[in-house]
């Protein structure tokens, strides 16, 4: 079980908002991850230091957070799961050319008919995933 | 200051948006989706907030000539609905839905050390090698025929 935290979560929401607004007016670029870190994987792209920058501040929020507050986290997923499961969603935002921010935010945002598209289907697949692993072949 | 500094800053914002709406935490993204059961729909409330503030931030930002730093939005171009779209989307959601973890949530959970999240992104990150390799050799194939 998790907690229903509808006020924390739309203002969490919001900060993945003003991000994704702040690097389309300071930088004009879309805040879609799986374009950022595609970017730097070698061979990188020759703007890949303000990507690399957008992931370590990524990174560094947590630890920068952990001084006052730590979010909740568990993962269901046995770990030997997380590979294939990594896997796929490496395969899929390459050939689907983004994921849940870059389509899901900021595609959507600016009411692209590809990133709708792209939304529905993974919302959907993740959801008919998720209803198969949990209750139809009793897994996590 | 536009190369290293204000992209950290707009990735701390990102970040700290992750760990704040509760998307860092894999057991609540794969709760969201499970109606059927221990259901938790706070997901659509961190798209609700995500695409409020996108929304109405693009109308203003994208009116001004181009980006404070200089260059121009670089905004896809795409229009068409083609099958790696779907298909590649379709994937993604299968993998998210075994998971829990998106791209954009997994990099912020590095940050907690979580031994989970690292297994998770390096499986991601070959994931993605092996999508650019196929891509590749697809699109060898193809120059050959033509």
């Amino acid at each position: 079980m998790t907690e229903f935290t509808p006020l924390q979560s739309f203002a969490g929401g919001a900060l993945i908002g003003l991000a994704a607004v702040l690097l389309m007016a300071l930088h004009g670029r879309i805040a879609g991850l799986s374009g950022i870190l595609t970017g730097i994987l070698p061979p990188a792209a020759s703007d890949w230091p303000w990507r690399a920058s957008f992931l370590a501040g990524a990174v560094a929020a947590p630890i920068l957070l952990a001084l006052v507050w730590t979010p909740d986290f568990s993962s269901p997923t046995p770990r030997v799961w997380l590979i294939p499961g990594g896997l796929l969603v490496g395969i899929g935002i390459f050939f689907g050319s983004g994921c849940t921010s870059g389509h899901g935010v900021c595609g959507n945002a600016r009411l692209s008919v590809r990133s709708i598209t792209a939304t529905l289907t993974f919302m959907a697949t993740a959801g008919i995933t998720v209803y198969l692993i949990r209750h139809v072949f009793g897994g996590f | 200051m536009e190369r290293f500094l204000s992209p950290f800053l707009i990735g701390l914002i990102f970040g700290a948006g992750i760990a704040v709406s509760g998307m860092i935490n894999p057991a609540k993204v794969l709760n969201f989706f499970d109606v059927a059961g221990t259901w938790d729909p706070s997901l659509a409330f961190v798209m609700g907030g995500a695409l409020l503030v996108t929304f109405i931030g693009y109308r203003l930002v994208l009116k001004r000539p181009g980006p404070i730093f200089g260059g121009s939005f670089q905004l896809p171009t795409r229009k068409e609905i083609d099958r790696p779209l779907v298909v590649g989307s379709a994937i993604f959601g299968i993998g998210w839905g075994v998971a829990g973890f998106c791209p954009g949530a997994s990099i912020p959970a590095l940050g907690l050390f979580q031994p989970d999240a690292y297994v998770f992104v390096a499986a991601m990150i070959a994931g993605i090698l092996i999508a650019r390799a196929i891509r590749r050799s697809l699109d060898a194939r193809r120059a050959l025929q033509v």
